[in-house]
């Protein structure tokens, strides 16, 4: 069976000026998958989303959306998307419920179908009881889920979603997970930028991780993980004097060198084996009958990313980012 | 780490619903427009009630400025020609066509500051990412801010004539006023779009509004008669489309009006016709640079 691409762009270049913000990206997203593009601040993620979503020109290379292209055929594009731009665009004076009305008459609903769309949706994302309110008055999480709500009014073919929880408070970032990821099992084709690998891992097929304009790594997260040596495993300690026993039997169990942190009592050691290499932790943590307080896997930041396949920490450059706004 | 799913009541979102069902059918062109013109017209609408200031501006302040002007200036400004001369109900009389002038004038400030705001709160990113027919948010911006221009119209006409001004002029003059009326709010949305598409913040068009804008309505017989103001100012009243503005609508309802003369320059003997020129020029000058700016303005 062949795959079928909702979204494929080749040599995307965007300048602004002479800053160059994008420099020749490709990608392609099979229907009915997520794609996420994880990067940091003035990566270009934003200005690829424009070009996608035909707010904005590329300089060079050419790109389609649910088939068609975005430069020449951008109104067939439109009616095709959903887009959660990167501040929720919702309109603060209307209430939730004028906002997904509006834009289902704007997406040529008629008004009745339109509100019973808005109904529907203000239910599904948890948001009836302030479907009344202005969503000037909403909290941030609300806000963009009811920004969240807007992009699936006319139920569209792909969906792009620009750092959707950027800014937001770790509630309400699961919150939204929730949500995205019903979505993501519903088998909607989502294009989603991100500064968190986890969000990443979470929640993409694929990720692209960009960098100054440029495609650096593209894969799965265990492949990109694999890239950055897995997983952490970080273990504190009650007794101080047990740390450099602790470090000796976690280099045994993962064969990663360990780093020791005595000020906060923990060891910490990269794993290629995620779960199962946690398990094998506390068997042998508990075998050897360390006294543990805390036991946790986490995943590499961004930064560690970042310095594995660039050899440099994250440079932001918001400048960029801002520029164009 | 924890690896729960939260749970979330309410949020259960059907997915299947999102790319199974059937999209919204292909629109009618023409139908298209006209009908997206009027959803953004009704949004602008919904603005205009939901901020208090802007309300206000359309409501309460009309009619507080022809009560205010007409009881605490009435007495004082005496207005020359006539043969009962100077008193408050020719004062009155001759008020309102300034006063209604004045409030035209600030339509643009009114257009200016929507045009700002959708930019700053990237209204403009979301319409330009659904199907909106080509001109209809602009469209929109300048139907809301006709019908807002014409909200205090209707409400200073009626404190107007609980003052004690009256329309005198036949039926026809005065369709020419309420029109002359609606083409010049027409003209000054064009003004007010090229001002929100070059000024990049909603404080900045403020800052414009009130340095330019009332400097425009005041050296103009809006309040009083130019013949008043010292020669060289009197000048500038005299070519001022405020000034023509305020003394067409005098003429067409048939109120006290500044006293022409023999040697007045052609604006101040022809007001009617010269607002006329200014409302054409206008929107042949400005609406096309101010869809070119706007679009510039959206476009990065």
């Amino acid at each position: 069976m062949s795959t079928t691409y909702a979204v494929e762009a080749e040599g995307l270049v965007k300048h602004y000026g002479d800053k160059v913000a994008l420099d020749g990206v490709d990608l392609a997203v099979p229907t009915g998958t997520v794609t996420s593009i994880l990067g940091p601040n003035g990566a270009g993620k934003t200005t690829t989303v424009r070009i996608l979503t035909t707010l904005a020109d590329a300089t060079a290379g050419r790109a389609t959306v649910a088939g068609y292209d975005v430069a020449t055929q951008a109104i067939e594009v439109r009616r095709r998307i959903g887009l959660a731009a990167q501040d929720a665009t919702v309109d603060p004076l209307l209430t939730g419920f004028e906002n997904l009305v509006m834009i289902g008459e704007l997406h040529q609903l008629a008004r009745s179908d339109a509100k019973v769309r808005a109904t529907e949706l203000l239910e599904q994302f948890g948001l009836t009881d302030a479907a009344k309110r202005v969503a000037g008055g909403y909290s941030g999480g609300m806000r963009r889920r009811l920004d969240l709500a807007a992009t699936l009014v006319a139920r569209p073919e792909v969906l792009f979603l620009d750092e959707p929880t950027t800014g937001l408070d770790p509630r309400a970032r699961s919150e939204l997970w929730a949500v995205l990821e019903g979505l993501v099992g519903g088998g909607a084709t989502i294009l989603l930028t991100t500064q968190y690998l986890e969000e990443a891992d979470r929640l993409a097929d694929d990720i692209l991780v960009v960098d100054h304009g440029r495609v650096i790594a593209r894969g799965d997260a265990r492949s990109l993980k694999r890239q950055v040596g897995g997983d952490n495993i970080g273990v504190t300690v009650t007794d101080p004097s047990s740390l450099d026993a602790v470090a000796a039997l976690l280099e045994r169990v993962t064969g990663h060198d360990a780093t020791i942190d005595r000020s906060d009592r923990t060891v910490v050691a990269a794993t290629s084996e995620g779960v199962g290499g946690l398990a094998e932790a506390a068997r042998a943590l508990a075998e050897a009958g360390h006294e543990v307080e805390d036991l946790a896997l986490r995943q590499p930041t961004l930064d560690e990313v970042f310095l594995t396949l660039t050899g440099a920490p994250v440079e932001t450059d918001d400048e960029l980012e801002e520029s164009h706004r | 780490m924890s690896t729960t799913t939260p749970s979330v009541d309410g949020l259960a979102v059907d997915a299947t619903d999102v790319i199974e069902s059937a999209r919204p059918a292909e629109p009618h062109r023409a139908r298209g427009v006209l009908h997206d013109t009027w959803v953004i017209a009704r949004r602008g609408l919904v603005h205009m009630k939901r901020q208090p200031e802007q309300l206000s501006d359309a409501t309460i302040q009309p009619i507080m400025f022809v009560v205010m002007f007409a009881y605490v200036f009435g007495g004082a400004i005496a207005v020359p020609g006539g043969d009962g001369g100077s008193s408050p109900q020719r004062y009155r009389e001759f008020l309102m066509g300034g006063i209604m002038a004045q409030t035209l004038v600030f339509t643009a400030f009114g257009v200016a500051l929507s045009i700002a705001n959708d930019r700053k709160n990237q209204a403009v990113d979301r319409f330009r990412s659904l199907p909106i027919a080509n001109g209809a948010v602009l469209g929109g911006h300048a139907v809301a801010n006709v019908i807002k221009a014409l909200l205090p119209i209707v409400l200073m006409s009626i404190a107007g004539y609980v003052v004690g001004w009256r329309i005198r002029g036949d039926l026809l003059d005065t369709a020419g006023a309420y029109l002359l009326m609606i083409a010049f709010a027409f003209a000054m949305i064009w003004i007010g779009v090229l001002l929100g598409s070059l000024v990049a913040t909603p404080e900045g068009v403020t800052g414009i509004a009130f340095t330019v804008l009332f400097p425009l309505t005041f050296v103009a017989s809006t309040f009083v008669p130019i013949s008043s103001m010292p020669s060289a100012l009197r000048s500038v009243a005299s070519w001022n489309p405020v000034t023509t503005l305020s003394d067409a609508l005098r003429e067409l309802f048939g109120n006290p009006n500044t006293p022409t003369a023999p040697g007045d320059p052609w604006s101040i003997a022809h007001p009617v016709a010269y607002t006329w020129i200014w409302i054409v020029g206008i929107v042949a000058v400005c609406a096309p640079l101010a869809v070119r700016a706007y679009q510039r303005s959206i476009d990065r």
